[in-house]
């Protein structure tokens, strides 16, 4: 029955599809893999040393599809710049334009430019055709990489870090003020969205570099450092259990105030987003990955069994992640504003806003990162170090 | 990748008394730093004349939006006539209509804009309307409307017959009588 109950006649379609679940979901790897990232840097947590260069790539990759299922969503994409030209400042999504470029360009951007630029210069110079021609392009024309000059780069790099933490914040942490403040929709209006929002950016983005780093170190041949994955598990499993309790507290809170909106949402909870929001968002992609992450803390097991429940828990987190947001936005849309009635959503599938788009769209910034990693490889064996005095300081170009 | 924090190599006073070449090599190591801030610099400086050039010049004149829109708009021909344009003609109707249900229904709001046939009649020939899709524009039953709003399932009320078979649009209860 697609509609049940009596739904005002704007309601009955849903305005936000399946990309619009998409949009927080790849934002939010965004934020984590870069929250991942500053923990070496910032917080000097040396364990997660090796995950360091491929979560900022990683962030990369998926920031630069974050903005193109809310481009397919809009139906004059091409407008879209003119948020930029001529910026309302009343719009929540004008002003998530200048978070986004800023955490783009001045955080993401810099920082990998500063952290690879002894390789870039040092590619530049060994690389043949037209990778070398993209490599003297990224140094700008710098081959200095003396220890003075780089010294320069890792202070530089650290105050970049130290900024991006908050710009990672306000990045993810924005995404949930978008729903958040929608005073309108009581699914979505509450003050606590941008706080759950931002943990669960967290716990996406860290349980991605968690997997990716597991399957590139699988795919290279190369032993995964035991040390590093179980620190990150370690951290995955704070982060869940804040981001657990936070949606906790939202949910006892609405419950204890049971406003004139809870009746109609504890209803549709209980059947149109039981699936998808009991089932896989709270005992699948939460509880379990939980209970797992617990078990590594717990017990002694041997490395074969911990890697697998990281694998195993960092896939059902994922799924977590990914059906909150997709309770959140579509979740949010489903029931009527008079509190009477409740529609139902279908996800084409070869549509514009369809499941073979949105698939599309989740798989793209992978090609990215590879395309990204043979540019500027984030392996240890890469990396370029001065100590080992292999390349000579040189001065200007 | 450690993070050391900076040394201020031998020291402020020093590199004073080793004068502008030890100032000039500490340059030199920020050289690349001034290189980035540069290209910066330029895509900021690009972004500003591209807004430049791409915003209208009336843009923000009355609000958030191109003043010259409102002369534009104002410019195009006016495509309705008016309820009054059209009972100077058909006073027939009005007589009908304002005894009942449509009387605050405008006649243009079912037969569309007629601007041009109240120019020139003769020549333009209002379309014919098709009663059986334009009343359930309105009346199709729909939770959403207040109760008292007169609506009904279409196919369970007329069961595919026209409307007007049996009410009469410009005043539609039945027996009410009106043009047919």
């Amino acid at each position: 029955m697609p509609v049940q109950g009596y739904m005002y006649p704007n309601e009955v379609e849903l305005a936000w599809s399946i990309l619009i679940v998409l949009y927080p979901f790849l934002t939010g790897l965004v934020a984590g893999a870069f929250i991942l990232a500053s923990l070496e840097r910032v917080f000097r947590v040396e364990a997660v040393k090796p995950t360091y260069r491929l979560a900022l790539l990683t962030a990369l990759a998926f920031l630069l599809v974050a903005p193109l299922p809310l481009q397919l969503h809009l139906g004059h994409p091409e407008r879209s710049f003119e948020m930029y030209l001529t910026p309302h400042r009343s719009s929540a999504m004008a002003m998530f334009g200048f978070v986004y470029l800023w955490y783009l360009m001045a955080v993401l951007v810099l920082e990998i430019w500063l952290d690879y630029r002894r390789d870039i210069v040092r590619l530049s110079q060994s690389a043949k055709g037209i990778p070398r021609l993209i490599y003297r392009a990224l140094t700008l024309g710098s081959t200095n990489i003396s220890e003075n000059a780089l010294r320069i780069d890792e202070r530089a790099s650290y105050i970049i870090t130290v900024i991006g933490i908050p710009s990672a914040f306000l990045l993810h942490g924005y995404v949930g003020f978008i729903f958040g403040s929608v005073k309108a929709n009581p699914w979505w209006s509450s003050p606590t969205m941008p706080v759950v929002f931002l943990f669960s950016a967290m716990v996406s983005g860290i349980a991605a570099v968690l997997l990716l780093y597991m399957f590139t170190s699988r795919v290279r041949g190369q032993a995964v450092d035991m040390n590093c994955v179980d620190t990150i598990a370690r951290y995955l499993f704070y982060a869940f259990l804040i981001d657990f309790g936070l949606e906790m507290l939202d949910l006892v809170h609405r419950i204890y105030e049971a406003d004139e909106s809870f009746r109609s949402l504890d209803f549709m909870v209980h059947t149109r987003l039981y699936l998808s929001q009991v089932v896989i968002q709270i005992y699948i992609g939460t509880l379990v990955p939980i209970g797992l992450l617990a078990l590594t803390q717990l017990l002694r097991l041997a490395e074969k069994v911990r890697k697998r429940i990281y694998a195993v828990a960092g896939a059902l987190t994922l799924v977590g992640i990914f059906a909150m947001r997709w309770n959140v936005v579509i979740g949010g849309q489903l029931f009527s504003k008079s509190f009477l009635g409740y529609t139902t959503y279908k996800v084409g599938f070869i549509t514009r806003e369809g499941l073979l788009t949105a698939s599309v769209l989740t798989l793209l910034p992978f090609p990215i990162l590879w395309a990204l990693v043979k540019l500027l490889p984030p392996w240890a064996e890469h990396e370029f170090m001065p100590e080992a005095g292999a390349a000579p300081a040189q001065g200007g170009d | 990748m450690t993070i050391e924090p900076a040394q201020e190599g031998s020291g402020r006073v020093e590199d004073r008394a080793d004068g502008d070449g030890a100032a000039m090599n500490r340059f030199k190591d920020a050289e690349h730093l001034f290189r980035v801030a540069l290209v910066f610099a330029a895509g900021a400086l690009a972004f500003v004349v591209v807004r430049a050039i791409l915003v209208p010049k009336s843009f923000g004149e009355y609000g958030h939006y191109r003043g010259t829109a409102i002369a534009e708009i104002a410019a195009q021909p006016v495509v309705f006539a008016g309820h009054e344009s059209c009972e100077t003609c058909h006073p027939e109707v009005p007589a009908v209509k304002n005894k009942g249900k449509h009387a605050k229904v405008n006649c243009e709001a079912c037969h569309g804009a007629l601007a041009k046939h109240a120019e020139d009649p003769g020549t333009v020939e209002p379309a014919k309307l098709e009663t059986a899709v334009l009343c359930v524009k309105c009346h199709s039953k729909n939770g959403a409307k207040p109760e008292g709003f007169p609506q009904v399932d279409a196919k369970e009320h007329s069961a595919g017959l026209a409307c007007d078979t049996c009410h009469k649009p410009h005043s539609p209860v039945i027996g009410a009588g009106g043009k047919p």
